[in-house]
C-alpha cells in the first residue's frame, strides 16, 4: 500500500486552504492529554476573535482548569483569576474598558462548581461580557472527579458506579439556568465530537461575541468536549462517550437569542 | 481506491499524540493509523492516496497536526506520481 508524502508541502501547483494553527497561538505545542477537546474549542474561540478584527481588542479572563496551559501559548491580552471568579473578574474590566470584547474561558467544574454565584450575578446585572463554558464532565485538571455538570450514571473517579442521583444528586444545566434570566441575551450549545459539529459551534461562538459587540447583555456559549483521560475511555471512543453521556442531557443548538424567538434545539 | 487526489497533507507526525479522531474523521476514509509510533511512542495517521482537501482531520485534531492543501488541478493517484512514496 503506498502513502502520499506528507512530511512537506507538494510539489505539485497547490493552495495552502488550512493552517496548523491559527494565528493567534503562538505555537502549536501544548500539554493537553491525548483526545482532549478543549484545544478543539480554545481554536474556534481564537479564529472567531481574528474573523472579528477582535485581535488587538480583547481581554481573554481565564478560569482554572486544564485550558490554563493556553495562557501560555495564546497571543491575546489574558488574567487568571481564583477558580470560578472569572465572571466577576471580567465585570470589572469590561466596566473600565467598555471598548474591548472580554471572554471569559473556563470548565464546567470552574464554573457551575465552584463559581455557579459569579456567573448567575453577572448574568442577573447584564454584563457585556461573552463567557465560554467547555463542558465535559469533570474535573480534568486534578483527575477526572464529579463536578456539578457531571450527568446521571456518569462514571468517574469518586463516582465509580457512576453518578447516582439518589446519593449525588442532578447536575445543574448551566445553559437553562441562564437562558432563564434576563440580563443574558445569548446562550447556545455546541459540542466538539465531529467536524460538522465544529463548525456549527463556530458560528454559535462568532454569535456569542457579536451579542457583546452589540451591549445586548451576557452570552453564553456552552462547548461539550471530550475528556478521554478523565472519563477513562479509549481516545478514539471519547466522541462517541460525549454524544451518549453528556449529549443526551445538554442537547445541542440555540436556547436563547435575544434578537429572535428562541430556536427549537437541533 | 479513488483516481485522483483533489488535495493533500502536511502532517507533523513528531506532535502527534496518536488519538485516533482523525481516522473516523475523513470522509473518503483515507487516513490510517501508522504502524510505528513516532519519537514519542505515540501512532501517526498516514495518509493514502484520494484525499479531496475537505480539512475535516485539521478540524478535528486536537494536536494541530495537519496542514491542508488543495491541488490547482487534480493529481491522479497512480503508482508513479511523484507524490507517492
Amino acid at each position: 500500500m503506498s502513502f502520499v508524502e506528507t512530511t512537506r508541502p507538494p510539489s505539485a501547483e497547490a493552495t495552502k486552504i488550512a493552517d496548523f494553527k491559527p494565528s493567534l497561538l503562538q505555537t502549536e505545542e501544548h500539554h493537553l492529554c491525548p483526545g482532549c477537546g478543549e484545544s478543539v474549542a480554545i481554536r474556534l474561540v481564537l479564529e472567531v476573535i481574528e474573523e472579528l478584527g477582535l485581535a488587538q481588542k480583547n481581554v481573554c479572563v481565564i478560569g482554572h482548569g486544564c485550558y490554563g496551559s493556553f495562557v501560555q501559548i495564546m497571543d491575546v491580552d489574558c488574567t487568571l483569576c481564583l477558580h470560578g471568579r472569572a465572571p466577576a473578574v471580567s465585570t470589572g474590566i469590561k466596566r473600565m474598558r467598555p471598548e474591548v470584547a472580554v471572554w471569559t474561558l473556563q470548565g464546567d467544574g470552574d464554573m457551575t462548581s465552584e463559581g455557579l454565584a459569579e456567573i448567575l450575578h453577572a448574568t442577573a446585572r447584564g454584563e457585556d461580557i461573552t463567557c465560554i463554558l467547555v463542558n465535559n464532565g469533570v474535573f480534568g485538571d486534578t483527575g477526572g472527579q464529579m463536578t456539578a455538570s457531571t450527568v446521571v450514571g456518569q462514571r468517574t473517579k469518586n463516582t465509580l458506579d457512576g453518578r447516582d442521583p439518589d446519593y449525588h444528586g442532578y447536575p445543574i444545566v448551566i445553559g437553562d439556568m441562564v437562558a432563564s434570566m434576563q440580563g443574558s441575551a445569548y446562550v447556545a450549545r455546541g459540542s466538539v465530537h465531529n467536524a460538522a459539529s465544529i463548525a456549527k459551534t463556530k458560528r454559535l461562538i462568532r454569535t456569542g461575541f457579536e451579542r457583546q459587540l452589540e451591549r445586548q447583555g451576557l452570552s453564553l456559549v456552552e462547548i461539550l468536549t471530550m475528556c478521554p483521560t478523565g472519563w477513562f475511555v479509549p481516545t478514539a471512543d471519547g466522541a462517541d462517550y460525549l454524544m451518549e453521556s453528556l449529549g443526551k442531557t445538554y442537547p445541542l443548538g440555540v436556547i436563547k437569542d435575544i434578537t429572535k424567538q428562541a430556536e427549537p434545539a437541533d | 481506491m479513488r483516481e485522483v487526489s483533489r488535495g493533500t497533507l502536511v502532517i507533523d507526525v513528531e506532535r502527534c499524540k496518536g488519538c485516533e479522531l482523525c481516522i473516523p474523521a475523513c470522509p473518503p476514509g483515507v487516513l490510517t493509523m501508522s504502524e510505528q509510533g513516532n519519537k514519542m511512542g505515540y501512532l501517526y495517521p498516514e495518509l493514502s492516496p484520494g484525499c479531496t482537501g475537505c480539512t475535516a482531520c485539521q478540524q478535528v485534531c486536537p494536536d494541530f497536526v495537519f496542514e491542508v492543501y488543495k491541488y490547482k488541478k487534480a493529481v491522479p493517484t497512480s503508482i508513479d506520481n511523484p507524490e507517492t512514496t
